[in-house]
């Protein structure tokens, strides 16, 4: 039997129209879209940048476009992405690119903490640890959103990122309801403030890319429409 | 962009819109089915305080919902920011507006 070899294309940012680099990969079972890229880096081209760290899908640190669409490349498994034998692989969209396949991923935390998707703390360690029901609504959408991991997917899904530099994106948005909804988040006038602001929640057109690509079956589209229902509410209560 | 003010107006218009909307197609369908000629509905029309406001409101809310609407697009596909882009959606507004009121005037109390 003749060896597999799979037809790798990397754009390699910052420039990727101008460096669209083909590699012929070996392939072998179970592989992933990162053992690819691993590959290529040991075996070729030692300068190839790109990141990763955990390999299963905890981090957050290896997502990349593959084919066109973002994808955690630890977790995804070259046999179910490739055209043919052949795979395109590129930097996240809608962050600026370091290098190859690494990008700067500073405004995406950035705008989590614009956001407020930082803890509002009320209580003193001297003070009791606050009473969590975890059959309450405000718990279950709290939950719900719990399980980010920062990996940028849904950033880089979303068009409405693509078309407005401000509009602080799925992700951070999806924390601040997870803060909104927390008993223990004394936050909720900073979170409201933050998430209708010009980057705000109102900007999100409910496209869903967010939730369609997210890796851990999230559901960011769902937690924006919860915060345009608070903020509609305090819009009422508060005229702003 | 899109401040949550706009995007609060936005939302209000269409909510008002929705019923205006429903009256506007029962009304055309029934005129329709009726037979009714041009002078008879003009005659229904003309000097109609409430056809004037049923009409009045709807323009006026499609008139803002549009404008922020075609902001949001210019915004997102054209890239017009701040003066400009406020220019803009008020030009459209005003231009809905007056389109619209013009027509409502004509058939009610011109």
């Amino acid at each position: 039997m003749t060896e597999q070899t799979i037809k790798a294309i990397i754009e390699r940012g910052p420039n990727p129209m101008g460096a669209r680099t083909q590699f012929d990969v070996p392939a072998y079972d179970n592989q992933t879209v990162l053992d690819v890229v691993s590959w290529v880096q040991q075996n070729v081209d030692p300068t190839l940048s790109y990141r990763f760290a955990c390999r299963v899908g905890m981090c957050g640190s290896c997502a990349m476009m593959v084919n066109g669409v973002p994808r955690w490349t630890c977790r995804t498994h070259i046999s179910k992405v490739l055209v043919g034998n052949e795979v395109t692989i590129a930097p996240l969209r809608n962050l600026p690119v370091v290098k190859d396949l690494v990008v700067d991923m500073d405004a995406f935390f950035d705008k989590w903490i614009a956001a407020e998707g930082l803890h509002h703390g009320a209580l003193t360690r001297e003070d009791p640890i606050a009473k969590v029901d975890p059959t309450s609504s405000a718990r279950v959408a709290s939950d719900a959103g719990v399980e980010c991991i920062n990996c940028a997917v849904c950033y880089a899904a979303c068009d409405t990122v693509s078309t407005n530099q401000e509009y602080l994106g799925p992700a951070a948005l999806q924390r601040a309801w997870t803060l909104l909804n927390d008993t223990k988040d004394n936050g909720r006038e900073k979170i409201l403030d933050a998430v209708t602001g010009a980057g705000g929640c109102q900007n999100c057109h409910s496209m869903g890319s967010c939730t369609a690509y997210c890796p851990n079956e999230l559901d960011p589209m769902s937690a924006i429409a919860g915060l345009k229902r608070e903020s509609a509410k305090s819009f009422f209560r508060k005229g702003r | 962009m899109l401040s949550m003010r706009l995007y609060m107006l936005q939302r209000i218009t269409a909510v008002a819109m929705a019923p205006l909307v429903l009256g506007h197609l029962l009304v055309m369908i029934y005129a329709v089915q009726g037979g009714l000629s041009t002078a008879e509905i003009l005659g229904r029309t003309k000097g109609s305080f409430f056809w004037f406001l049923f009409y009045g409101t709807f323009v006026l809310a499609a008139s803002i919902h549009g404008a922020i609407g075609l902001r949001t697009i210019v915004s997102e596909w054209a890239g017009l920011k701040g003066v400009a882009l406020n220019c803009f959606g008020w030009l459209t507004y005003v231009g809905l507006f007056v389109l619209g009121a013009r027509a409502v005037w004509a058939v009610t109390f011109a």
